[in-house]
């Protein structure tokens, strides 16, 4: 059905004002931040760790990058992160570190 | 604005954006008009899925309605509950409260839903008035299968004979009878057949009591009567820790299904023989919550979901996570499955009442920890990717695994990791 232009006009520009909404709404952005939340269950929500526990939020993205694929490749030595850190490709773990680096230190 | 015209709104406002060629984002915004809320979310049980599905809801859209019911005081937790079983831990250590999801906006109703109304898409509670919802997400947990074991299915059996599988009243009341038990006496627990909740619970408080007992009543045994062809989870460790520290306190049997139980004897009926015991802890064949039965289409036990979403394959618009669920292959009955699959269906539902497109590849993990004493940890991990050919989560290959042996650095990690998911699902 043909949309008169002054009234396509004015609807994008309604659809342009009302979507002044944060960029979480992004598909990609969302899809890490799910990723990251599976993480919280022993890395505390956002990252941001209990008592005895490591906490990942406002670390720097390449020092996190390189701990991940440390573990991916069993240099580096640990409990049980080897055998996460084989669940993810190395372009899924770049990205969960950095959404980690982005989170606010508290 | 009454259910119908919220949806019919957002379903418009898709078409706009398509018919404007403007893709996800103004779908995505069009109920931001008047700061109206995208729909309202229920959201039934208060567990490790519930709690978690009901903080992330909010935490990711704040402008939700979220109502949660919880028909319990507080938050127990099953997780650490066995340390309770054999006295290493009190249960006001596995005790939590909901207070901490009123920061987030989350509306706690403390009442028990007794029926899902599919048609008119309001939940029915036993006190308060029904509740509607724009989208459900259902996370009973389990409930049990008395009538599999007629000799205890009734409540005065039920009291004499304690699972002790859902934590709180009968993890007390089970370590009270561990308490009292002679040195010399024998506790038998009984197994049902997998699907089951906490695949390595059973062999965990095994143990753990076979630790107490070792300790504090060292002629006392532990007899287990496995309804399963063999040990469901983490067999090589639990043998290991069993063979080196408890040997001649554990007894293992196989095959051992309970066909019915003798209150007055204290008699387990199997296939082809009795056994007697002084303490039986039995642990009942399983299904999802009852509240949960429209929705139970697998074998009439388990729901069904599509796990991209965790949107039910019998209702739609109605979410099941947790324990309730038809497992994915290789994925246990956990309460860390249970906080992964809240936030998978925690942003499935913003997508839907928001108009985006849900998350078309989510990845979750879990690691369960068993102690096999009172400090001393066996793991297993898995990662669960969602698989387009098989249209399900997968167990990615060559990730996971256990423990090279029992130690007590994850016996630390089992408690941090305990503590974690406590916050992350309630604060």
């Amino acid at each position: 059905m043909p949309i008169p232009a002054r009234a396509f006009a004015a609807l994008v520009a309604a659809a342009t004002l009302v979507c002044a909404f944060p960029a979480q709404a992004e598909p990609g952005h969302r899809q890490v931040r799910v990723w990251a939340a599976a993480c919280a269950a022993c890395h505390g929500t956002d990252g941001h760790a209990q008592a005895g526990m490591t906490s990942l939020a406002g670390r720097s993205a390449d020092e996190l990058f390189t701990l991940l694929i440390e573990f991916k490749r069993d240099v580096r030595p640990a409990t049980v992160m080897h055998q996460h850190a084989k669940g993810y490709t190395d372009d899924e773990l770049k990205r969960l570190a950095q959404w980690f680096a982005a989170q606010s230190k508290r | 604005m009454s259910t119908l015209d919220r949806r019919g709104f957002i379903k418009a406002a898709g078409g706009l954006a398509a018919a404007l060629g403007a893709g996800v984002g103004v779908g995505a915004c069009a109920t931001a008009v008047g700061r109206a809320s995208p729909g309202r979310v229920v959201v039934i049980g208060g567990g490790f899925g519930g709690a978690t599905a009901a903080k992330y809801l909010k935490k990711w859209e704040p402008r939700l309605e979220v109502t949660l019911i919880e028909r319990n005081q507080n938050f127990v937790s099953c997780p650490i509950s066995n340390l309770v079983l054999a006295g290493v831990k009190q249960i006001e250590d596995i005790t939590l409260a909901y207070d901490g999801l009123a920061k987030y906006g989350v509306r706690l109703v403390r009442d028990e839903a007794v029926a899902i109304d599919v048609d008119k898409r309001e939940v029915r509670l036993a006190k308060g008035d029904p509740l509607p919802w724009d989208r459900l997400i259902v996370a009973p947990g389990i409930d049990f299968l008395y009538e599999q074991i007629p000799g205890l299915n009734n409540a005065e059996a039920q009291q004499q004979v304690l699972h002790s599988w859902k934590a709180g009243a009968q993890t007390v009341a089970l370590r009270k009878r561990l308490e009292d038990l002679p040195d010399g006496g024998v506790f038998a627990i009984s197994i049902p057949k997998a699907p089951y909740r906490c695949p390595p619970g059973p062999y965990e408080r095994a143990s753990v009591i076979a630790h107490y007992f070792k300790q504090h009543k060292p002629r006392a045994k532990v007899l287990i009567l496995d309804g399963n062809p063999d040990i469901t989870s983490k067999k090589a460790l639990f043998l290991q820790a069993w063979e080196e520290r408890y040997k001649g306190i554990i007894e293992y049997r196989a095959n051992s299904v309970l066909q019915d139980f003798d209150v007055r004897s204290k008699e387990a009926r199997l296939e082809f023989e009795s056994v007697r015991a002084d303490l039986f802890n039995v642990i009942p064949p399983q299904r999802s919550g009852r509240i949960a039965a429209p929705l139970a289409n697998v074998g009439g036990r388990w729901a069904g979901v599509d796990f991209r979403t965790f949107e039910s394959t019998a209702v739609p618009g109605v979410h099941v996570i947790g324990d309730a669920t038809a497992s994915a292959p290789g994925m246990p009955k956990s309460g860390f499955m249970a906080n992964n699959h809240a936030k998978v269906a925690a942003d499935a539902v913003i997508a839907s009442l928001t108009g985006l497109e849900p998350n078309p590849t989510p990845i979750i993990a879990n690691t369960c920890y068993s102690f096999v004493s009172d400090r001393d940890v066996v793991h297993v991990a898995s990662v669960h990717k969602f698989d387009t050919q098989e249209n399900t989560l997968l167990p990615v290959k060559g990730a996971g695994g256990l423990s090279a042996v029992a130690n007590d650095l994850e016996g630390k990690f089992a408690l941090a990791w305990a503590r974690n998911i406590w916050a992350d699902a309630l604060t």
